[in-house]
């Protein structure tokens, strides 16, 4: 077992109840934004039928990555922002899940150009990703290695021991595909050590794969913490990475030959009357979910209340998002908060009643809790930050565009996430992901 | 809320277009001082820890409370203790609010006006930095400082030292420190010697520091006895005489986290250490503990050495940082004819070293880092 020290978990009002629905709105959209760098170019036009599998468009930049249709059905809009920027492909679906047929195979008996096929084929391969930069994977690369985290340890996160329980034919299907790809290890990395045993359990064909148990507070489920242990990333290495649900959805690809686009969401968070799973399909438009929340003044994230997207607008799930997270707005004054109390805030410092009752569950809004101001505390990141980097230099190589000094200090080890905490916890409030993203797309671009 | 509708009722006016636009960030620090605005999170993290700069900056503002407090008392009780008079404690208390207070108008009147300006110039919020600065700008003058001296002073702590490398968060050197050290060497008759530290001292009283009698050659059979010392019944600056005060805002600024205690305890250590090795080769023989309880030690160790701003900011770089000018005050003390107190000098000199012990420890970890690409490297192939 592997003990992560650093780090801190935000408890919040407001998780799943080990319950699951099932869901199936008309609306699904695939939003190229999601995906980092992409450049959209459509296959398909308004009014045109789709079956699940279907290409919606394929990426300009790298004509080999396919963008897949999560239903059958029609292709209702193309909705575009400023500058003629996709923001979302919106399909309506007729309920029936036709699915294109790409073959059944059993991934250890095909050679690695014909797994990366046939997940490219079905659009299966956008749920792989790499490091650095969070980018899908290019299939041209050679990955040092594949690592899938199949544990969120962010707030309110649902429970993949839940979600995947009775999926393991399809887990190992999956796993002997990833174990194609790569020469080095498949890393499974979850945080119970009866799932580590089911894993061992599925006796795999290949020989590649290592099951790692973790456990710790958050940033332990992140990718980029298991990884600085397992295999730190160096200068000009690749890795991939998926997450458990992309994992059995992979496997499926390979057990029934369609494209599964099947997820489990937990909707979460205080302004939600039952938190609960729910069965839906990527792209989902939860907006049907809404008559479940409590309040008028609220935020709706796609993802976690650290690293999510703000929904409120589309209603759409975001394509690599399991949690949707309902958290009231925080646009109010506070009477000398400064001096404050405040019990039922979080904090992570010594400073004020919240400190003591920092294991209780709070309910949470989105207030900043401050103005901003320069970087002047220091020490405090080191806390949270569970890898053998110095954040706060890291950062400010980031705002300077020092493109030798963000690689010295280990860019390329990390990824926005990882600085989630660090954000939250800054008493200068500064936007510390976007930083550390906009340092990460400086180094892509100058890369390649 | 009365004061919630009143303040909406006149921001227009301040807001770009009002009549009081030129006011503006002078209302946007007394809006924010009453409350903590209604602005959301727009990017990154949805969620915020509830701590801000303004709670740590007042966090210390309270931790001088103590040091505060005493020193205005001990400014009328050193002041009556000369003239051989008898006063109560609110005499003496009093004859030091009316030497203090004055001090006090006149470091926040100039400092937070040129902080203002520099803040509406920049279009940016006021920084809380300089309530902290200002408080301690008093706290480490003689009381009888002129207020003229100290208003340019202020001024040049603040613009030289704070303002043009962009305001707090940037400066080099401490600027309550820097200007106290500006005072130093433009006015040393006035900011040294036997007879300044007492307001208003009779002339026959003696009035010298337990550092200036070592000074002048005295042993340490002729100082004050360690009690006075710890309690701070002696002649000094304001705030750093009561040990025991200053102890209790260490105590506060520990617990909350708002202070290191890695730069603390390592300034103790290295001034203990120079300490131990001067008196076990005879160079000196005032034992290491003297140097706590005498002059600024340990004012500037809990207040001055841990500004986050011009320490290091590595936890390892801590640790040496608060080391060599626990050392180097010892030093400058023992072994320099010329200043008494070497505290200030070592924590300025130190203030300008912190970046480079920085750089060093973190060039460790990027050859640390370079040394796993080249074996990563070499496997490849």
């Amino acid at each position: 077992m592997i003990k992560i020290k650093k780090g801190i978990d935000i408890h919040l009002v407001g998780e799943a109840k080990k319950e699951m629905k099932v869901y199936e709105p008309t609306l699904y959209a695939i939003k190229p934004l999601d995906f980092i760098g992409v450049v959209p170019k459509m296959h398909v036009a308004e009014g045109d039928d789709v079956k699940v599998g279907t290409v919606l468009f394929h990426d300009k930049k790298n004509e080999g990555i396919f963008f897949t249709s999560p239903v059958s059905g029609k292709v209702k809009a193309i909705v575009r922002g400023e500058k003629r920027v996709i923001l979302q492909v919106v399909v309506e679906s007729d309920g029936k899940y036709e699915a294109i047929d790409f073959g059944k195979a059993e991934p250890s008996k095909l050679t690695r150009n014909e797994v990366i096929e046939k997940m490219v084929q079905s659009g299966t391969w956008t749920m792989l990703r790499q490091r650095p930069y969070s980018t899908i994977a290019n299939p041209q690369d050679e990955p040092k290695c594949v690592v899938v985290s199949m544990f969120d340890t962010a707030p309110m996160a649902p429970d993949n021991n839940f979600i995947v329980a009775g999926k393991m034919e399809s887990i190992k299907a999956g796993v002997e595909a990833l174990a194609k790809l790569t020469n080095g290890k498949v890393y499974l990395n979850v945080n119970s050590s009866e799932t580590k045993k089911a894993l061992e359990a599925l006796n795999f064909s290949a020989k590649n794969v290592s099951v790692n148990e973790f456990q710790g507070p958050h940033p332990a489920g992140n990718v980029s913490t298991q990884l600085n242990v397992l295999s730190p990333i160096n200068k000009g290495e690749t890795v991939w990475y998926t997450y458990a649900q992309n994992l059995v959805a992979i496997g499926n690809l390979f057990l029934t030959g369609n494209y599964d686009s099947n997820r489990v969401v937990a909707f979460t968070g205080s302004e939600v009357k039952e938190p609960a799973y729910y069965q839906t399909r990527i792209g989902a438009d939860m907006s049907g979910l809404y008559s479940n929340i409590t309040s008028e003044n609220v935020r709706i994230i796609s993802g976690n209340v650290l690293t999510g997207k703000k929904i409120n607008g589309d209603n759409f799930l975001g394509f690599y998002d399991s949690q949707i997270s309902v958290i009231p707005e925080g646009d109010h004054y506070q009477l000398f908060g400064w001096l404050a109390p405040n019990f039922k805030k979080f904090t992570s410092t010594n400073t004020m009643g919240a400190s003591l009752c920092k294991k209780s569950r709070k309910v949470l809004d989105t207030n900043l809790n401050g103005g901003i101001r320069p970087l002047i505390m220091t020490g405090n990141f080191e806390k949270v930050f569970p890898f053998d980097i110095y954040p706060m230099q890291l950062i400010k190589a980031c705002i300077i565009k020092d493109i030798d000094q963000m690689e010295e200090l280990g860019i390329y080890e990390i990824d926005a996430e990882d600085f989630a905490l660090c954000e939250v916890i800054d008493p200068s409030k500064t936007p510390i992901q976007q930083i550390i993203r906009e340092g990460l797309e400086l180094l892509r671009k100058e890369m390649n | 809320m009365g004061l919630r509708k009143f303040i909406d009722k006149i921001k227009p006016n301040f807001e770009e277009g009002g009549k009081l636009y030129c006011f503006h960030s002078f209302f946007d620090a007394m809006e924010t001082f009453f409350y903590v605005p209604n602005k959301v999170t727009i990017n990154g993290a949805h969620v915020r820890d509830a701590v801000d700069m303004k709670r740590n900056m007042i966090y210390v503002l309270i931790a001088l409370i103590p040091c505060f407090l005493f020193g205005t008392w001990n400014i009328g009780y050193q002041h009556f203790l000369s003239h051989g008079e008898a006063a109560t404690l609110m005499q003496n208390f009093g004859y030091g609010l009316m030497k203090i207070l004055p001090l006090y108008i006149v470091s926040y009147v100039v400092g937070l006006g040129i902080e203002i300006i520099f803040a509406q110039v920049r279009k940016e919020e006021v920084n809380e930095g300089f309530f902290v600065t200002g408080f301690l700008i008093p706290l480490i003058m003689p009381a009888d400082v002129p207020l003229w001296m100290l208003a340019i002073a202020v001024a040049f702590a603040v613009i030289i030292g704070k303002e043009v490398f962009g305001g707090s968060g940037m400066n080099v050197v401490n600027p309550a420190l820097l200007a106290r050290a500006f005072m130093f060497f433009s006015y040393p008759s006035q900011m040294s010697g036997d007879s300044i530290w007492i307001a208003e001292k009779a002339d026959a009283y003696s009035g010298a520091t337990p550092l200036g009698t070592l000074l002048n050659g005295g042993g340490v059979e002729q100082l004050p006895s360690m009690m006075e010392m710890f309690i701070g019944t002696i002649p000094g600056s304001v705030g750093e005489t009561s040990k025991i005060a200053i102890l209790l805002g260490a105590l506060f600024l520990i617990v909350t986290g708002v202070a290191s205690l890695r730069v603390i305890l390592s300034t103790f250590v290295g001034a203990a250490a120079l300490g131990l090795l001067f008196t076990a080769i005879g160079v000196s023989d005032v034992p290491f503990y003297y140097h706590y309880l005498m002059g600024g030690f340990m004012f500037g160790a809990i207040f001055m050495a841990t500004d986050p701003v011009t320490a290091a900011q590595t936890n390892c770089g801590k640790i040496i940082y608060g080391f060599l000018i626990g050392a180097m005050a010892v030093l400058i003390r023992v072994a320099n004819p010329g200043y008494p107190e070497g505290m200030m000098l070592a924590i300025l000199l130190l203030n300008v070293f912190a970046p480079l012990i920085d750089y060093c420890v973190v060039a460790m970890n990027i050859s640390k880092r370079k040394k796993r690409w080249a074996q990563a490297e070499r496997s490849a192939k």
